[in-house]
């Protein structure tokens, strides 16, 4: 019989804590960043300009279609080599991150955009308005109503995705994980331990998104 | 000889291979109340949606106090007309539009959605634009509605805010597109008596309506479309009690045939 045995994780904490901070770190900047990006591209490929529409659609289907690990390996292995820069493993995470979930936000966003009915950009050209301030203050704001949950969906897979960061050796949450299970010896506690920490965190966010969330739909201004 | 406010010269509009008018010329002097009837698809709201460049005219021009919209250039010895963002922009704050859905904005109350064009557009200072916004909600008998969003609003309060939204623009014309069309009847009135109220202003107004009696009453002149162009005009009570085209007389008749 398997004898479960956590005291090594307790003596260890710190690092699965520091391995969980790197986690938060690059989530927040995945998002920071993947969200306008995101929101240039959605806008680019609604721009009804072929010059910017193609290269948008181009950066979107490949970050959308390719291993997220491939991308992660381009921007650690192959864009030194290309640009001769010196490339860190945070580096390389934050630029895939950001990009990645900007290709996917970039959909949730148009999808947004083009839900809101055409009498609200009609009405909002018709007392003069130009095209940017009719997305910024009539369209963009009905849009992200919308959009929220699936970009709370979307954040949550990217805080997951990001252990792939493990494997260009940023020290993320299942980096520290794999490195005190060598340690260790005790592998499975300290994975299972790790798994709660995402789960604890992921069910928090969850949570006070689902707080938003109602609190948008009680302002009741969504109906027609 | 007076400028007219408005004028289209030789007005086209096609979808696709369906040409839905083409050659409209119409003069509207300022004070004019123009009444649009007509069969559905007769091009009614496209013709409306064409002064306010909602929709683009294949052809012809919109010349609005003598200066026509957009600029004409020669390309390849056949002459185009361009239409840039920023003239469009300003004629558009000169031709208000009330729309059939109402087209409120939902994430704005309806002091915000009457407070929105002289905010972003006008750039006037909030607490002006707030005074502004209220005296116009006022005249549409909804001063104490200000703060409700329009999902508590119901449908003849919406398009009274979208009346009062038009008018703070200070539009020298004001387009209604069937008005009162998703209205249910018992709401029809209060919208009715906001657009007779203006009419009384002797304000200049094009409304598209299938309300034959309002047209009736309200309108200096009416236009009945069909086959693709002003098919009967004049008076109301030209065209509307003694029609002398059959296409015009079968309309009239269809729709009082329920009268009593």
């Amino acid at each position: 019989m398997y004898r479960w045995d956590f005291a090594p994780i307790w003596a260890n904490s710190d690092l699965l804590l520091a391995g969980l901070g790197n986690t938060l770190v690059l989530t927040a900047v995945a998002l920071a960043g993947g969200l306008p990006v995101g929101l240039a591209l959605a806008l680019a490929r609604l721009s009804g300009s072929r010059l910017l529409a193609a290269p948008a659609g181009l950066v979107i289907e490949v970050f959308r279609t390719t291993p997220p690990l491939v991308q992660l390996f381009w921007f650690y292995f192959g864009l030194p080599i290309i640009l001769k820069v010196e490339m860190t493993p945070y580096l390389a995470a934050a630029l895939t991150f950001t990009i990645q979930s900007g290709a996917f936000f970039a959909e949730i966003f148009r999808a947004g955009i083009v839900s809101v009915d055409k009498g609200q950009s009609e009405a909002a050209r018709a007392i003069g308005m130009s095209k940017a301030q009719t997305m910024r203050r009539i369209i963009l704001p009905q849009a992200v109503k919308r959009m929220f949950p699936a970009m709370m969906e979307r954040s949550i897979e990217l805080m997951k995705t990001t252990t792939l960061v493990a494997t260009v050796s940023y020290a993320d949450l299942l980096y520290q994980a794999n490195e005190l299970a060598q340690k260790t010896f005790r592998p499975l506690e300290v994975f299972t331990a790790a798994a709660l920490l995402y789960f604890l965190i992921i069910t928090l966010v969850s949570m006070l998104g689902a707080r938003v969330e109602r609190r948008m739909a009680q302002s009741g201004e969504m109906a027609r | 000889m007076d400028t007219p406010l408005l004028r289209l010269a030789g007005l086209d509009k096609r979808f696709g291979d369906r040409a839905v008018f083409s050659g409209v010329d119409l003069d509207v002097k300022r004070g004019d109340r123009i009444a649009i009837i007509g069969a559905s698809g007769s091009g009614k709201s496209t013709l409306l949606r064409c002064i306010n460049f909602l929709e683009r005219p294949d052809a012809g021009r919109v010349i609005l106090n003598g200066e026509p919209v957009g600029t004409e250039r020669q390309r390849a010895g056949v002459s185009e007309i361009r239409y840039d963002e920023g003239s469009l922009n300003r004629l558009r704050q000169r031709v208000g539009m009330v729309f059939q859905q109402f087209n409120l904005f939902p994430h704005m109350t309806a002091l915000g959605n009457v407070m929105e064009g002289l905010l972003t557009v006008k750039h006037m200072a909030r607490a002006q634009a707030g005074e502004r916004a209220q005296a116009e909600l006022a005249r549409v008998g909804l001063a104490d509605k200000a703060e409700a969003y329009p999902a508590h609003l119901s449908g003849g309060q919406k398009q009274r805010v979208a009346i009062a939204r038009a008018l703070a623009m200070e539009p020298e014309i004001l387009l209604f597109d069937e008005p009162t069309s998703a209205l249910d009847p018992a709401l029809v009135g209060e919208v009715l008596d906001a657009i007779q109220a203006l009419a009384s202003e002797g304000r200049t107004m094009l409304l598209v309506t299938h309300e034959i009696g309002f047209a009736y009453h309200m309108a200096t002149r009416v236009l009945f479309l069909a086959e693709g162009g002003i098919y009967e005009q004049g008076t109301p009570d030209e065209v509307l009690k003694a029609p002398r085209r059959p296409l015009t007389q079968a309309f009239i008749a269809g729709h009082r045939r329920f009268s009593f």
